[in-house]
């Protein structure tokens, strides 16, 4: 197969295409960086602009490509919630129209499982359906309507289906890991609450091979959605334990009740919103929420429907990034 | 007549259709009929609403079996009904029988005709005969009634027996002694001054019904029952039967009210009655009061549920059941009445009635009574014999009958023991709560099991009277008399045993013996899964149980005992053993010392001990103050037994070493089957030793092979975690331990919908009891017990048995107790470890990293949190049983990030 990967100079992004070409597809990738992965044809482009930038924009990208996997996204929880519309809405929405312009067959959204969360716990249910409406934070509630367009799209010859992998972290991750780890050193970060939410993760490359495992399924499986994780959740506390272990340094000692989190993440996610640019603000109230309600899900139709089970355990995931941060030193 | 004159005058008002949109209501079952009044001059006819899924029916072109007759009572209408018709039409429509639902609004009630005429009792009878007349209704007709509706439906079932085939009844009443009080809230409503303005005139009585449902209506369904009733003009029916209510001997409506009650004596047909304990209004006694009349009813009481038990119980789905067993039954004849007097009975069965030794040893001076407190006191056969009879006659004499219920709130004594065998003699059932149930569920077991006479000392009689439990009360001790009237004690035994002297000089007998097939006795299982539960046993099956126990344990005429485990003590007697109760606050079996158990088995030179678990551990670790006299009594052990619940093999073993003479056993069984299975602690070493080559790895507490007469099975489970396997004996399989035996219970009290679950059809006359228990058995036959079926555990990759994963985990050095639980959905839930500590922790935590990584790997399979507590909950009674499905409850809301409390 020829498969298009946008977004792959992300951490989630690039795994794939590594996943998808050393399977022996023909890999293409299209995002606005280089995908640092050799052996793989790299389009420079963004998914905001004009589609047909000739050499150079996505409809050069995905011309004579079987199949699609759309990673490109704004992933960040504050920011414009214009560039939120128009990169996660808009983007998909051109991506698509390319993918069925040029004759794509098989199209893998890769979503969120926060498009169908209103805030309260998740203890072992499956993918519901993507809610705009109830999805907090500008991310989720776009990557929902986002969802939402990709599924309307799915047809006959066009099959579409929305994976939605569940915090990813591994060697490497820039987002979620070197964060928890700077934090933690610094001494910036709490437990909420009593650390006890029952919370599941995805390891990278359990990631990328449910991706991998999504496209060849996609003929069977297409219009569905499925939440993907380790199906390992652990209360949240041994989870940064794990992390913070890995790297070598302090697991957090210091609590905040979780409700008094909730507000400050809102009052500080307010003031960030008017001192725009820099960082990500330390505390959401998404990520209070995140972080002291259980999140874990029911896996058993993902894994029978995508034939497809997690390779990499939760304590192997440590070692591995263990052995990744002692390299590193 | 009482109530019209207090009433507003009515207005007529027609028939109507319900509004649209009221929840739960299918507007296709809706329908209007004019029907004409019979007995009356002129032609006057009446529009009724009524609900019917006849129309449905015919539109799945299915044939239904047979009608079913809804009425209402009030202040309801026929809404009450909407779950039965809609489980009607959805059992119809996936191919189970059809049965056709018509719910009436009576009429003044409803959507039906506002009559302008008061409508009494007999009229709403022929209202109802005038209705079905006019819908043409053909056989099989079973009636369905609620509170007044009850006796409504009632009384057509008793003037259409050619179309009646059975009776289903929801909390109601047939009959109203004048002597009793009538309900509280009804005389309130009564009162002069109250019954228009509460009735009629404002939807008080209305609301103030609806209030009673447990847990409270949503505001959806509330809104459905007052569709009908919004306007005051519109409520007169809902006055007027208030009113009809038959409170004096005049009252107009007391004549059929009568008529009603004595003629459904006279009905055959199958019965169903569905109960809600908590009912201000009918109250258990009105449940017995039927259970009189039709004792051929199917019984099952709700417990937590009430007056609006069709809001609060799956009464449709309950009565669904019985339905399809009903009509399934009614071709197997349902004839087991016993035509043979008790000798030739008793000899069909093979085992001694439980008075034998007292009737064959009645000459014997050798002892059959210890007592150790409050000094040691010994009772002969002779006398104990004669104590018996006294008694047994004393109680025919206040009139204490077969069939009647006497609950025993005695301590283990020679008092208690007299007493149990009196009752049993004559054929009254002997209720045995005990206060290991805690006061609440005591409170509950006694009201629950009704009896009719309490035989109590002074705790057990306070209690009944701080608490009202009911019946008629006699003290085994004495009290003055402002006592005894203050505790409404009737009787003491002291005058029973005159009473019954005088009596059996005058020449009186008792009377005849009862035979196997007779009920014995209500016990109580612990509640430690739900409610505790009442067991009755037969006398046959009693019987049976001694007859185990000589069989298993050699306790026979001789035999010298020590009773320190209730319900085998009080069987020393009916085995012909001399036994002796140790000295011990039977409340508290942590009480019993060594020194007790060697002074006990001293005074009878005993071979046999019996000790529950609980008082075994005080046994133990009170084991330094023995004597040297005491150790040389306890030498002459041969056999001690701790029965109850499971016992480590290190608690055992210590134990055995106090009676180096002895063989330990530990029976396993449980209130519903005494007995089923037996290992001695060679047994238990030697199963241990056996576990690493088992092919089962469920691992488990080995309880041994099943007891001589016992056969155990095992129902394998399927990926849900349902047993629904074949029973079989192969091994390694875990499933539902499934049991037959002739000492198994009889049936469990007043709980048909129980008794139908636990009851398992293998062959046609064998009796199979679901256990609840899971378990497997191996190669050698030995049983394995892996925990109860509902705290089984089904992740993604499977089922998973409490037991095994706890032993393995409380072989760590840091656990002292641990449960496994699991969380989340069923089939995709997470395995929990909960666990105490050595030393114990003074709150509850997330284990540290080091235990955590521990247990994990103790378990061997996915846990995705160890969470360690002070304490985990256990049952009241052993001190021994998890609550795990509580705990599983507790961890899934402190595992979503809720409240860190204590489970």
């Amino acid at each position: 197969m020829r498969v298009l990967v946008t977004g792959a100079s992300g951490f989630l992004g690039r795994a794939v295409a590594d996943r998808i070409s050393s399977a022996g597809h023909e890999v293409r990738t299209f995002q606005r960086r280089s995908s640092g992965l050799p052996g793989i044809e790299d389009v420079h482009g963004s998914i905001t602009t004009a589609a047909d930038i000739p050499y150079a924009g996505l409809a050069y990208a995905v011309s004579g490509m079987d199949a699609v996997v759309h990673l490109a996204a704004k992933v960040s929880l504050t920011g414009d919630p214009a560039e939120f519309e128009a990169v996660n809405v808009g983007g998909t929405r051109t991506v698509l129209q390319a993918s069925q312009d040029a004759g794509v067959s098989r199209f893998v959204y890769v979503s969120s499982p926060s498009v169908a969360h209103a805030g309260s716990s998740i203890a072992g249910s499956d993918a519901l359906p993507a809610s705009p409406e109830h999805a907090r934070g500008d991310y989720a509630r776009t990557k929902a309507r986002a969802e939402l367009l990709a599924l309307a799209a799915d047809a006959s010859g066009f099959s579409v289906v929305a994976v939605r992998p569940h915090l990813v972290w591994g060697p490497g991750d820039t987002q979620l890991i070197d964060r928890i780890v700077d934090r933690a050193r610094r001494g910036r970060l709490p437990l909420l609450g009593h650390g006890a939410a029952l919370i599941d993760t995805t390891y990278i490359d359990n990631a990328a091979s449910a991706i991998h495992a999504a496209l060849d399924a996609a003929v069977s499986v297409h219009g569905q959605s499925y939440v993907i994780t380790n199906g390992e959740p652990r209360p949240v506390a041994e989870l940064l334990a794990g992390i913070c272990g890995a790297a070598g340094v302090a697991a957090p000692g210091w609590r905040v009740p979780a409700s008094a989190a909730r507000v400050a993440g809102s009052v500080i996610e307010t003031i960030w919103r008017r001192r725009p640019g820099g960082d990500q603000p330390p505390m959401t109230r998404f990520l209070a929420e995140q972080l002291s309600t259980a999140h874990w899900f029911d896996q058993r139709r993902t894994r029978a429907d995508l034939n497809w089970t997690p390779a990499v355990s939760l304590d192997e995931g440590f070692e591995r990034l263990a052995a990744h941060y002692r390299s590193a030193r | 007549m009482v109530g019209p004159r207090r009433l507003p005058v009515a207005t007529s008002v027609p028939a109507a259709l319900p509004p649209t949109g009221l929840s739960g209501l299918d507007a296709g079952w809706s329908r209007l009929i004019d029907v004409e009044e019979n007995g009356t001059a002129g032609g006057v006819t009446h529009g009724w609403h009524l609900l019917d899924n006849g129309p449905q029916l015919d539109a799945l072109g299915v044939i239904p079996v047979g009608t079913i007759l809804c009425v209402h009572g009030n202040p309801t209408w026929s809404y009450l009904w909407r779950r039965l018709l809609s489980e009607a039409r959805d059992a119809a429509q996936s191919g189970a029988p059809a049965w056709r639902v018509i719910a009436v609004d009576q009429l003044d009630m409803g959507f039906s005709a506002r009559t302008g005429v008061f409508r009494p009792l007999a009229r709403r009878v022929q209202d109802l005969g005038d209705l079905t007349d006019a819908l043409e209704l053909a056989g099989p007709v079973i009636t369905f009634g609620h509170d007044w509706g009850g006796v409504v439906s009632l009384g057509w079932a008793v003037d259409h027996p050619e179309l009646l085939t059975g009776i289903m009844l929801l909390n109601t009443a047939v009959h109203q002694s004048v002597s009793d009080k009538i309900p509280g809230p009804l005389r309130l409503a009564l009162g002069r001054g109250i019954l228009g303005p509460a009735t009629v005139a404002t939807p008080a009585f209305l609301a103030t019904t609806l209030a009673l449902a447990h847990p409270p209506l949503s505001t959806e369904v509330k809104r459905g029952y007052h569709a009908p009733y919004l306007t005051s003009d519109r409520r007169g029916g809902i006055g007027g039967f208030v009113a009809d209510i038959p409170v004096a001997l005049t009252h107009e409506s007391r004549p059929e009210l009568d008529r009603i009650a004595e003629t459904v004596r006279s009905l055959a047909v199958p019965t169903l009655l569905l109960w809600g304990p908590r009912d201000p209004i009918f109250s258990d006694r009105y449940l017995d009061d039927l259970v009189e009349r039709m004792p051929h009813a199917h019984v099952h009481r709700f417990e937590g549920a009430g007056h609006l038990i069709a809001e609060d119980a799956d009464y449709a789905a309950t009565a669904l059941l019985w339905l399809g067993d009903a009509v399934a039954d009614s071709e197997s004849a349902a004839s087991e009445t016993a035509t043979e007097g008790p000798t030739a009975a008793w000899q069909a069965v093979g085992t001694h009635p439980l008075w034998h030794y007292l009737d064959t040893l009645k000459d014997s001076d050798e002892t059959a009574l210890v007592d150790m407190q409050p000094a040691p006191r010994t009772v002969s056969w002779r006398l104990l014999s004669r104590r018996v009879r006294q008694i047994a006659a004393g109680l025919v004499h206040i009139g204490v009958g077969p069939g009647d219920r006497v609950s025993l709130l005695v301590p283990p004594s020679a008092d208690l023991t007299a007493v149990l065998y009196a009752c049993v003699r004559i054929g009254a059932i002997v209720v045995v709560a005990d206060a290991g149930l805690g006061l609440a569920g005591l409170t509950r077991a006694v009201r629950g099991a009704r009896p009719d006479f309490v035989i109590g000392a002074a705790p057990g009689l306070m209690a009944a009277r701080a608490l009202g439990w009911p019946g008629r009360k006699i003290s085994v001790a004495r009290f003055p008399a402002p006592m005894a009237r203050l505790l409404g004690i009737e009787h003491t035994l002291a005058e029973l045993i005159d009473l019954g002297q005088a009596r059996l000089a005058a020449g009186d007998e008792l009377p005849v013996e009862p035979v196997p097939a007779d009920p014995a006795a209500v016990l109580f299982t612990s509640g430690s899964t739900g409610p505790a539960k009442g067991v009755v046993y037969t006398h046959g099956q009693l019987s049976a149980v001694s007859r185990a126990l000589f069989l298993q344990y050699g306790v026979g005429v001789g035999t010298g005992l020590v009773a320190g485990f209730a319900p085998f003590a009080l069987l020393g007697p009916a085995l012909g053993a001399r036994s002796v109760t140790p000295d011990m606050d039977v409340t508290a079996p942590k009480t019993l010392t060594a020194t007790a158990v060697a002074a006990a088995v001293a005074a009878i030179d005993a071979t046999v001990v019996f000790l529950s678990p609980a008082a075994l551990v005080n046994v133990v670790a009170t084991a330094d103050a023995l004597t040297p006299a005491d150790h040389a009594a306890l030498a002459g052990v041969q056999r001690f037994l701790s029965a109850g619940a499971p016992i480590s093999e290190s608690l055992l073993a210590e134990a055995a070493h106090l009676m180096p003479g002895a063989t330990a056993h530990t029976p396993y069984g449980m209130t519903e089957g005494l007995l089923m299975a037996d290992i001695t602690l060679g047994g238990i070493r030697a199963a241990a030793e056996s576990l690493s080559d088992t092919a089962n790895p469920a691992g488990g507490v080995c309880v041994g092979g099943s007891t001589a007469t016992t056969r155990i099975r095992i129902s394998a489970l399927d990926a849900s975690g349902a047993s629904v396997g074949d029973l079989s004996e192969e091994p390694d399989v875990t499933g539902e331990i499934v049991v037959s035996a002739p000492h198994v219970k009889d049936h469990y009290d007043r709980l048909w919908l129980t008794e139908r679950a636990s009851r398992r059809s293998a062959v046609a006359g064998e009796r199979w009891h679901r256990t609840g228990d899971v378990g497997h058995l191996d190669s050698a036959g030995r049983l394995w017990v892996e925990g109860r079926m509902p705290h089984i555990i089904v992740t993604a990759a499977g089922v998973t048995t409490p037991v095994g994963p706890e032993q393995r985990i409380e072989n760590l050095p840091d656990v002292f107790r641990a449960a496994f639980v699991g969380v989340g959905p069923l089939g995709t839930q997470q395995q929990v470890a909960v666990i105490e500590t050595v030393p114990p922790a003074r709150r509850v935590h997330r284990a540290a990293e080091p235990l955590a990584a521990a247990v994990r790997a103790a378990v061997g399979s996915p846990v995705a949190a160890v969470l360690v507590v002070s304490g985990l909950p256990t049952d009241i009674r052993h001190n021994s049983k998890i609550d795990r499905s509580r705990l599983s409850r507790w961890a899934t809301g402190i595992l979503a990030g809720g409240r860190w409390t204590k489970p």
